[in-house]
């Protein structure tokens, strides 16, 4: 699955929309999610926290491994994907879209790569 | 050192498979979801590449007298064409490994150990024939070694053979062809379900794989990664060496004592190990020290290996030895020493899940059986 060109990504393989009214949607992106294998377990930051970009905010559970979840910004959780904790199969089968994670309001964020950037990271 | 790699590399590249390094070997992981693959082995059929398992031929007229020293088992009580498990102890009743011992004739057994400890058991094995009228063969590059498993493999391997199938027991082997190709297929399997497992000459494999590809097609055979054959045995409560088994443990401690066989009628009845194995048996029916029990958890998060088992108060009373999601029960589940008194089916304890305690019900092994 190719990268897309709207988003921003971290090394840590997390993705970054851009803001819009200051929230930007994070989630991981299909290299992870396919490195992970399925993915059984998501637990996410609460909405009101406030996450620090580079710094772990949660966990991905899957079959083999315990993976920590980076969040790519720093600022407030607005909102939590809970579609995601009820159904964490989605991060395999849709991780740009409907497996989401969370949306905060950005303050910074980390260095982030763009697309091809990225790919080239990942050695794609 | 560079990983060595099965006559089928080629083929799980082109399928895609995610391989990883399994005792030295370049294992397929996955093809695609792994998931996916442990239902298709639950409920239609999975083909699987095992070429990494070590096979060790013993023969000679004492063959059969060699094999009852070195393993626990009364081997040459043994049926010819019938198989057994099995372990090999040190002397001090520590478990080297759990091995399937097939008997392939008269004066001849195969015997297949597992990846790790594959040299060990041949250096244990070679050793301990000195005296015995018999030869042990590293046979580990004589075979190819694939499995097909699940309730459609007897229909794929109709298709393939004029063996007699129905004749062909659990724990049974016959010299068949298969797909036009001269074989080793035994009905034996390390996932819980019918199937079997086919010795070939490596230079068969990739013909065979091809073959049962095909001849699955309508049956829905998929091919299957050494993840779900763990995910299916922990569910089939199928100990795993490294993790359920050590040698730091007896056979008796793994609650495996049924293994170890002190009426063998060869060589006076001695084995290997006998003493220790004779006092760990008495321990485990006086004194029991922990015990090997299944963990259910109604949580999401998953026990793993190495996790601490804790009680009410905190207190460690066990450890985790194999924890994954089961994909048939749709919740984690995990094999565990516990205390002895901690070990009564039905019993809610907890899991350290890094820094949380997790509660888990002590259940009765296995966590699936098959339906006959």
């Amino acid at each position: 699955m190719s990268n897309p060109t709207h988003l921003q990504y971290t090394k840590e393989h997390e993705w970054l929309t851009a803001a819009v009214d200051g929230v930007s949607t994070v989630g991981i992106t299909a290299h992870a999610a396919d490195a992970l294998g399925d993915i059984v377990y998501v637990q996410l930051p609460n909405v009101g926290d406030t996450v620090t970009a580079g710094e772990t905010c949660g966990e991905l559970e899957s079959t083999k491994s315990v993976s920590d979840l980076f969040s790519p910004a720093t600022g407030e959780v607005t909102e939590v994907n809970q579609t995601v904790i009820d159904d964490p199969a989605l991060v395999n089968s849709e991780p740009f879209e409907g497996g989401w994670l969370f949306k905060v309001r950005v303050e910074a964020t980390d260095e982030l790569l763009d697309a091809d950037g990225y790919t080239a990271f990942t050695g794609a | 050192m560079s990983l060595r790699l099965t006559a089928l590399d080629a083929l799980h590249r082109s399928l895609g498979a995610t391989m990883t390094d399994f005792a030295g070997w370049d294992m397929p992981l996955r093809y695609g979801s792994e998931r996916e693959e442990h239902l298709a082995v639950r409920t239609k059929a999975g083909l699987f590449d095992l070429s990494h398992m070590g096979e060790i031929t013993v023969s000679g007229p004492q063959a059969g007298e060699l094999l009852d020293h070195a393993l626990v088992g009364f081997i040459s009580a043994l049926g010819v064409l019938r198989a057994r498990y099995t372990m090999i102890c040190r002397e001090d009743g520590g478990i080297l490994d759990d091995l399937i011992v097939y008997r392939t004739a008269e004066n001849e057994y195969l015997v297949v150990a597992n990846a790790s400890n594959a040299q060990v058991v041949l250096d244990a094995l070679t050793e301990r024939a000195a005296g015995f009228d018999a030869v042990v063969r590293d046979d580990r590059d004589a075979y190819a070694l694939l499995a097909v498993q699940g309730p459609e493999a007897n229909g794929i391997l109709a298709k393939l053979t004029d063996a007699d199938l129905p004749a062909l027991k659990y724990y049974a082997l016959l010299p068949a062809t298969v797909a036009d190709r001269q074989v080793w297929l035994a009905r034996t399997g390390y996932t819980g379900e019918d199937g079997f497992e086919v010795f070939c000459a490596p230079a068969d494999a990739e013909h065979l794989w091809t073959a049962l590809t095909a001849a699955g097609a309508d049956e829905g055979l998929v091919p299957c990664g050494l993840s779900c054959r763990d995910t299916l045995r922990l569910e089939a409560g199928m100990p795993l060496y490294g993790h359920e088994l050590s040698t730091d443990l007896t056979p008796f401690d793994a609650g495996l004592g049924r293994v170890v066989r002190f009426d063998k009628t060869t060589n006076d009845g001695a084995f290997v190990g006998r003493k220790a194995l004779e006092e760990a048996a008495a321990a485990a029916e006086t004194n029991p020290p922990r015990k090997l029990v299944g963990l259910v958890s109604e949580g999401k998060r998953v026990p793993r290996a190495e996790y601490a088992v804790v009680d009410a108060e905190g207190a460690v009373i066990g450890r985790i030895t194999s924890g994954s999601p089961s994909p048939t029960l749709a919740k984690p589940i995990a094999m565990a020493y516990v205390d002895a008194a901690h070990a009564e089916p039905g019993t809610t304890v907890a899991v350290d899940v890094r820094g949380k305690a997790e509660p888990v019900q002590v259940v009765a092994l296995p966590f699936y059986k098959r339906a006959r």
